[in-house]
């Protein structure tokens, strides 16, 4: 199951660590330009990191070693995501027959230590911001998981390599309708997943109106650290399986390869920058709706699948 | 001796664990321990003979006569009988240990001796059950468990409630047991004994009315949903360790008899297949559902369980779909998905109903809205429950996720199947999986976070202690074994092998094709180890490092946006937890809202409530039942109580009887 521990293995563990906090940064500096600001720079999310990391954290008297473990268990299993997926032409340093579920139930643990870290200090907005990860995270993983079916069938694979990897390339030519379907749902997933707009503002103000914010608004120092790298490196992930659904394409060189792979993930970051520009938030009751609109076209891109003879 | 004689031993321990304390003074502890002392050991025995069968193979059956003319008991222990024994007997006998501090003899006097006497019959009875190699000695131990679980349902018959919850049971039971007679009377007529054997064919009328009886009147034990109505009654009416042993292991029993009658057909048409795979994801997604709205923490355990025989039935459909469609690999990983899921959520609700048991005997209410803040002093309760729960929600890296991880493999497998297959049909049960993995962890979020975190919401929170170890031992027993599942899948592969070739064993063809094939090959269980031990390994550097990094920390009120007298009532309660899933399934959920109007200026304190009833009871059973007692009703006026009116009827009948010419005579 493991590579030999090559290059790309270490290079895609690298990758992984340090480059996902510039995408929050190429968003930023994205929406900045939008609105005719300059914007914060590029790398304030490393500045962000490193002073928080500095810290000290203040506790509720009311948490218990569970709010202090949500954080670290987020962390964790965002890394154990990461592992899975591949970059690019590289294949994931972690694979075998039916990663693709454990991928989406890593994910799950996290979120389920995250809300109960929200709930653990009593506050009525964290609550109301678990409530809604719950809510929206029920709608989110049937879209996740009926994308994967399209993809599995075309790969004949369970295993994330395969499924993300060359067989998306064969894909686009016998069966573009289907995938195509498949990236716009999953381009939904990946902003209900990462709170951005038009689902979950993440500099809006006002607590009543937040998702995934409210539930952190109690952690501080080096726990909300934590918090904000374990975010970008899911955002990473979920930024890494569109680039390799939409882009399959292999130059040969795998120096080249790299380069491609990271630009893309830079446009998609991008993309989630135009998008939160140019986009008012939903209505907090308009996004279920949203949700199973994004199922039901995902349940569509299956049948449509199963029909090609 | 072998393991027949050394099981059936136990058997008799258990079933006579509680004559000591019949026969002792009503006050006294001794006979609740001796009657605990003598259950365990027969448990001990029992799990000594399962163990002697998985190492030395089978042995030959034992017969004796039986009262029906010409047909013998039979027991016969084969690999699926012993999958299903290792559950009933580790769970009866901690529930013994743990009733010894949650239900002690001396305050309950007169209904503890009750207790100590039906658990031990009930475990023996679920022991021949499943031992049982035919139909008779099968309803024997069906019809001894289902009567002593009716008496362990009202051991607080003084409340009016449990009357009803146990009077629905058994109404709901004895469907069960009616058509469990229908089944084996079809196989008779098909087979001429009532010994388990392969059926002459699938096709005739009496194969279809076996499957359907199964699927739909023994599934009523199982508690699959349409036919679920008695289970959430019951699971809550009963002590916690009583409540365990039914969600644990007791509807594991229907799920038994669905497998045993699965595995007589020679071959299975792919609709029954979809037909099942249909159901148990129903029963999944609407069993969770339902658990969303309940505010009584053993209610809401109880939906779950509804939850996790659907995924277990789910399992069961792969299979069929397999055996259907001549797929070996999906027969073994469905058929072993659902069997493991069998062992788990043993292994996790009975943890759970435990933990809730904790809690209600130090809380007194199962209300969940009173609870808050008990994780601070019930640390060890605390952290049992919150493994159970994340085992429950099928999340690595526990035992849930290696069952759930093994029908999905499956019905991806269905996908990728042959062009135009209808068993393609079979994968849309993946994302009906992923929602009730997403409801489910929504669920025990908010029991977990409603009971155990926060601030107390009423003042008898202040006063909960720990439970003694008699309670929390079991629990901590459980909790390790969901993580030893969950962390080495593999150790158990060879018992699914051969549970799952016997299943198979019917159908000739496929038989030598999944005995070719082996778990371990087929599913990746030593990468869940390794991914297992990945982020344990992470979780601990992580630990460490916020520990080192964390500097004096004051401590402070939770920020709540600046306001700083933050009560506990301000907190986020089950049902406001809950309010928009329970509004996303309100079509089947059919929530009772109580919404005061305000329209004036100042208006005085207002109350708002939502209430999760069984929809299928309140809105189908119960007219139902109404309709019948209306119509049966209308015979009262036949019945006047005067012997000279019954004379008449006598003698109109006999007039009757004079005039009446048959035809052709």
């Amino acid at each position: 199951m493991f590579d030999s521990l090559s290059i790309h293995s270490v290079l895609h563990v690298l990758t992984v660590l340090l480059f996902p906090p510039l995408l929050l940064g190429v968003i930023n500096r994205t929406k900045a330009m939008f609105g005719g600001r300059r914007g914060r720079p590029l790398l304030q999310t490393y500045f962000d990191l490193a002073k928080l990391l500095r810290k000290e954290s203040v506790f509720s008297e009311t948490t218990t070693w569970v709010f202090r473990f949500g954080p670290v268990v987020g962390l964790a299993t965002a890394l154990v995501a990461a592992m899975v997926v591949p970059l690019g032409h590289a294949s994931a340093p972690l694979a075998f027959n039916g990663d693709v579920i454990l991928f989406a139930y890593v994910l799950s643990l996290g979120r389920f230590f995250t809300m109960t870290a929200a709930l653990d200090t009593g506050s009525a907005f964290e609550g109301m911001g678990a409530a809604r990860e719950a809510t929206f995270a029920c709608l989110a993983e049937p879209v996740l998981f009926l994308g994967l079916l399209v993809l599995s069938r075309i790969s004949s694979s369970l295993e994330m390599n395969a499924l993300l990897g060359d067989a998306v390339a064969r894909g686009w030519h016998a069966s573009a309708a289907p995938l195509l379907l498949v990236a716009v749902c999953w381009f939904v997933v990946l902003l209900v997943e990462n709170c951005r707009i038009p689902f979950d503002d993440p500099n809006t103000h006002l607590e009543l109106t937040m998702i995934h914010e409210v539930m952190v608004l109690d952690h501080s120092g080096p726990a909300f650290g934590m918090i904000i790298y374990g975010a970008a490196i899911k955002l990473f992930v979920f930024v890494a399986m569109i680039v390799n659904l939409v882009l399959p394409f292999r130059t040969g060189n795998s120096l080249l390869d790299w380069i491609v792979f990271l630009l893309g993930t830079l446009f998609v970051a991008v993309l989630v920058g135009t998008v939160e520009s140019v986009m008012a938030r939903l209505k907090m009751a308009e996004i279920p709706k949203l949700l199973i609109g994004a199922g039901v076209v995902s349940l569509f891109a299956v049948i449509l699948l199963l029909s090609y003879p | 001796m072998d393991c027949h004689t050394l099981i059936l031993t136990g058997a008799a321990l258990s079933a006579l664990s509680g004559w000591p304390a019949v026969a002792l003074p009503a006050r006294s502890s001794t006979g609740q321990s001796l009657a605990a002392l003598m259950n365990v050991a027969g448990c001990g025995l029992g799990l000594a003979a399962v163990w002697m069968f998985f190492v030395d193979g089978p042995a030959a059956p034992l017969s004796c006569p039986s009262p029906v003319p010409g047909s013998d008991f039979i027991v016969a222990m084969d690999g699926l009988s012993a999958f299903f024994l290792a559950p009933v007997l580790l769970v009866c006998g901690l529930a013994s240990i743990y009733g010894l501090q949650y239900w002690p003899q001396r305050e309950g006097a007169a209904n503890a001796r009750r207790v100590s006497f039906f658990l031990g019959l009930m475990t023996a009875a679920m022991v021949v059950l499943v031992v049982a190699g035919d139909g008779l000695l099968f309803l024997f131990g069906w019809e001894t468990m289902a009567v002593s679980a009716m008496f362990l349902v009202a051991t607080e018959d003084q409340l009016a409630e449990t009357r009803r919850a146990a009077w629905l049971y058994i109404a709901a039971s004895h469907l069960a047991t009616l058509s469990a007679f229908g089944v084996f009377a079809l196989l008779y007529s098909q087979t001429g004994s009532f010994t388990y054997s392969t059926l002459p064919d699938s096709t005739s009328a009496a194969a279809v009315g076996m499957a359907a009886l199964a699927l739909f009147g023994i599934g009523t034990k199982a508690g699959l949903m349409p036919v679920h109505v008695w289970l959430p009654g019951a699971h809550a009416a009963a002590p916690s360790h009583v409540s365990a042993i039914m969600s644990g292991v007791m509807i594991k029993m229907g799920v038994y008899g669905i497998f045993r009658v699965a595995s007589f057909f020679p071959e299975i048409p792919l609709s029954w297949g979809l037909l099942t795979l249909a159901v148990g994801t129903i029963s999944a997604v609407l069993g969770v559902a339902f658990a969303i709205g309940q505010h009584d923490i053993k209610r809401l355990l109880a939906y779950h369980s509804i939850e996790n025989i659907g995924i277990i039935v789910m399992g069961l459909g792969l299979a069929l779909v397999g055996r259907a469609t001549g797929h070996a690999e999906w027969v073994l990983l469905g058929i072993c998905g659902g069997l493991l899921h069998v062992w788990n959520h043993a292994l996790f609700k009975s943890l759970l109903f435990f933990g809730a048991g904790s809690v209600i005997h130090s809380m007194g209410t199962r209300d969940l809205d009173v609870m808050g803040g008990l994780g601070r002093r019930m640390p060890t309760t605390a952290t049992c429950f919150l493994i159970g729960a994340v085992a429950i929600c099928g999340l690595p890296p526990l035992n849930g996720f290696v069952s759930e991880l093994l029908i999905y493999l499956g019905l991806f497998g269905a996908i990728q199947a042959d062009k135009s297959s209808m068993a393609s049909a079979a994968a849309f049960a993946a994302p009906g999986l992923a929602l009730v993995g997403a409801l489910a962890a929504a669920c025990f979020v908010k029991v977990y976070g409603i009971v155990f975190l926060g601030a107390g919401r009423s003042e008898r929170t202040a006063r909960v202690h720990e439970s003694g170890p008699a309670m929390t031992g079991p629990m901590i027993l459980l909790a390790g074994c969901c993580a030893l599942i969950g962390v080495a899948p593999v150790l158990f592969a060879p018992a699914l092998d051969q549970a799952a070739s016997t299943w198979v064993a019917a159908d000739a063809g496929l038989n030598a094709r999944v005995a070719e094939l082996s778990l371990s090959t087929l599913a990746p269980l030593v990468p869940v180890s390794i991914v297992a031990g990945i982020l344990f390994a992470l979780l601990a550097v992580g630990t460490i490092v916020l520990l080192r990094r964390v500097r004096t920390s004051p401590k402070s009120l939770t920020w709540d946006c600046g306001y700083a007298a933050p009560s506990a009532r301000m907190q986020y309660s089950s049902s406001s937890f809950a309010q928009w899933l329970v509004g996303l399934f309100g079509w089947a959920l059919r929530p009772r809202i109580h919404l005061p109007k305000i329209d004036t200026l100042f208006p005085a304190d207002v109350d708002f409530e939502s209430h999760v009833d069984d929809t299928v009871l309140q809105r189908a059973v119960n007219p139902a039942t109404r309709f019948f007692m209306w119509l049966f009703g209308l015979s009262r006026h036949l019945q006047q109580g005067s012997l000279q009116v019954y004379l008449l009827y006598i003698l109109l009948i006999v007039v009757g009887l004079l005039l009446w010419k048959p035809a052709g005579s």
